[in-house]
């Protein structure tokens, strides 16, 4: 076994995980440092969750090692550590702020601060009101809202979120989005797993993209778009010229617009031979790459369009 | 270690306050009316015993030739009768007869209850007053059959102290009656854990529980939690049933003492009821937790409540059996040694082999409890592949 990474929140290496002989997860190895926002992409079934089990300790691998906060056995820094599974559970006959109590109690928080702090957290997120009626007369996203305030009751030093957003509604996952981006700033770790890009786009310093268990990518969000060229969108006065040789062979307009990647000479040679050569600008804009895009390029067509479909259903589970 | 006792009062203290303060422990507090009747039903196989307890011999002292018509008196009522309905007889051979070669008699002889001296027209049957009362009718029965000539014998009777035999069986009797409690309250209680883990399952909590807290502190708390309920329980019910005892009256000093004495053996009834109770409610917890539903659990519950029936079976006919194997077996068999322990206390006075038993039961509760979070891990949390490869030891162990 090799010592840690104290720079790590959490370190894994080559862990491997089988169910019934097939494997779930495939020799994966994640390094993610300590006060940042890190996000695990890939659709339903690609090993994210177990991926997150492990890491918690709740599963061991078959193979490989894992470190939680520099421990190989995630149990013990259990108090420091906050986790919101992808299903999720609460006692349906407690009262709201003690179910935030329990959970606190759980990792450690004495009973009677927690329902101190379950009180104020409720009121702080609008729920003041609820803090003293069971679990089961509150709606579907109050008790997610009571489950997720439990996991930050005790004020962990790591967060783990597996697919937080999903059953919340637009404006809930903006209220959710703000809180990861608060706990973010107070130098607390997350670690959230989704099926949804956009979430990861706007969230994440670094991500990891996961696909039939394995991670063909993991880095930053930035490194992932950079793996694709910028697209270039042009509309020209003219339709031949000189500056016809500034742009792809292969490329042809739809009436006067033209769309191609960006040559690998960049943006100033481009615009100057676009300039010189008289293609008589109408419009020209650069775009960078989205993350979609660059996750379309690394896990490939049919895994992408089978995330797709999962935030497709998980939105039209949330409309029913 | 310390951990997993924080963590385990924590489960505890949620789980035993969500049971104690819902409305449906009023229910259950009522549920005493239910093995009252069982304890009714029960009674024939406590007859049984009382049979096996009560198959006691009484000494002939006689003169040769009268002890032998006596002999050939019970063979034929007893093919009439039925073999259970006249006592043993042991004709004592070159037996003086003397009051105090009686009562040495009686001490010496365990298995003696009463000794029939005198002549068949006038005989005199010598014992405790429980015996002798309980024998005279059936003594003088022989006597009058055995006579040549129909003649109405007045038996003179002579009682004495406590001998080793009339102890010997009220103590048995408590030893009875301790194993029958301790039987009913632990079938009743016990069984309820089997689906103490249903609940999280269903609801996901034992994710958040298990990413918390050592799997054992789930199980130790759920366990501690449903125990602590039993003993409210048996609190209340034994004061109601103190209430009533004390309201009705009764003559407390004709209970048989155990030999342990009283106060010890309630002591050592309270402890093995928490061990019964640990020890098959580990199992039960262990055996509930790999049942998904509810439909599950109630379908396990048959074969666990027969389990259950062949333990106290095997307890409850090791009574009259002290230091046979069939008793030692029933003492060393974790599941079932509370129930013979028990029988000890009531019969016998040394007090070191509970503690021992004690040591024993609360080892083997952990060694299930933590086979049971070995196989809850393995097959409901899918994890364990590692465990698989660790030795028995530190999977026991935990290390």
């Amino acid at each position: 076994m090799h010592a840690p990474n104290p720079e790590f929140a959490i370190e894994a290496r080559n862990i491997v995980k089988r169910f019934d002989g097939e494997t779930a997860v495939d020799g994966i190895d994640l390094a993610i440092r300590k006060g940042s926002i890190f996000g695990i992409l890939g659709p339903n079934g690609a090993g994210k969750t177990t991926t997150l089990r492990m890491l918690l300790g709740i599963i061991d691998p078959d193979e490989g090692e894992r470190f939680l906060l520099g421990s190989p056995e995630p149990i013990s820094k259990a108090h420091q550590v906050g986790y919101l599974p992808e299903e999720r559970g609460l006692y349906q006959s407690m009262k709201a702020f003690d179910a935030i109590a329990f959970m606190g109690a759980l990792r450690g928080l004495p009973l009677a601060e927690g329902r101190k702090r379950g009180r104020a957290l409720m009121e702080a997120h609008g729920l003041g009101d609820a803090a003293d009626k069971q679990i089961r007369q509150l709606s579907k996203g109050m008790a997610q809202t009571v489950q997720l305030l439990g996991t930050l009751v005790h004020e962990p030093y790591l967060i783990i979120l597996d697919e937080p957003f999903s059953g919340l509604d637009a404006l809930n996952q903006g209220k959710l989005e703000r809180l990861i981006r608060d706990q973010a700033d107070k130098g607390v770790t997350i670690i959230f797993s989704t099926h949804v890009i956009a979430h990861a786009e706007r969230l994440c310093e670094e991500i990891a993209i996961i696909a039939d268990g394995k991670i063909p990518f993991k880095g930053k969000v930035s490194a992932a778009r950079n793996r694709l060229r910028p697209q270039v969108h042009l509309e020209t006065r003219n339709l031949d010229g000189p500056w016809r040789t500034a742009i792809p062979a292969d490329c042809k307009p739809l009436g006067h617009n033209w769309h191609f990647t960006l040559p690998e000479s960049g943006v100033e040679p481009l615009l100057h031979a676009l300039v010189e050569g008289g293609a008589g600008i109408e419009s020209l804009s650069i775009e960078r790459p989205g993350l979609h895009d660059a996750f379309v390029q690394i896990a490939g067509e049919a895994v992408a369009r089978k995330m797709d479909e999962d935030a497709t259903t998980n939105n039209m589970d949330e409309a029913a | 270690m310390i951990e997993t006792i924080r963590a385990a009062y924590v489960i505890a203290r949620r789980d035993f306050t969500a049971i104690i303060f819902s409305k449906s422990f009023f229910f259950f507090l009522l549920g005493p009316l239910f093995p009252i009747g069982i304890a009714v039903a029960a009674g024939g196989l406590g007859s049984q015993v009382s049979q096996d307890i009560d198959n006691s011999v009484i000494g002939v002292a006689l003169s040769a030739e009268e002890a032998d018509i006596l002999l050939a008196t019970r063979l034929r009522l007893s093919r009439s009768l039925g073999s259970k309905s006249m006592p043993e007889l042991l004709v004592l051979r070159d037996f003086s007869s003397q009051e105090a070669d009686i009562i040495a008699k009686l001490d010496g002889e365990k298995s003696l209850a009463a000794i029939l001296s005198g002549t068949l027209a006038a005989p005199v049957l010598t014992g405790s007053e429980r015996d002798v009362q309980r024998w005279q009718g059936k003594i003088t029965l022989l006597a009058e059959t055995a006579l040549s000539q129909p003649v109405m014998v007045d038996i003179e009777t002579r009682f004495i102290g406590q001998t080793s035999s009339s102890s010997e069986r009220n103590q048995l009797m408590t030893a009875q009656a301790g194993q029958a409690i301790l039987i009913l309250l632990t079938m009743i209680l016990a069984g309820m854990v089997l689906s103490n883990l249903v609940e999280e399952k269903t609801n996901k909590i034992i994710e958040i529980l298990a990413a918390a807290i050592p799997m054992d502190a789930i199980f130790l708390g759920k366990l501690f939690a449903m125990l602590g309920m039993a003993l409210v329980g048996i609190t209340v019910w034994s004061s109601m049933g103190l209430a009533v005892a004390l309201l009705v009256g009764g003559n407390w000093s004709a209970l048989p003492s155990p030999a342990v004495g009283w106060p010890i053996f309630g002591v050592l009834m309270i402890f093995y009821f928490c061990m019964a109770y640990l020890l098959l409610g580990s199992l039960f917890l262990g055996i509930g937790a790999m049942a998904t539903t509810v439909r599950e659990v109630q379908t396990l519950s048959m074969p666990v409540t027969m389990g259950q029936l062949l333990v106290f079976f095997l307890s409850y006919s090791a009574i009259t059996k002290l230091g046979e194997p069939v008793e030692w077996f029933a003492v060393l068999f974790p599941f079932s040694s509370p129930f013979a322990m028990i029988a000890r206390a009531a019969q016998m006075d040394n007090l070191w082999q509970h503690g021992l038993a004690l040591i024993w039961q609360a080892i083997f509760t952990m060694i299930i409890i933590r086979f049971s979070v070995m196989l809850f891990r393995r097959n409901v949390m899918k994890s364990g592949q590692a465990a698989r490869k660790k030795s028995l030891f530190a999977r026991v162990t935990g290390k």
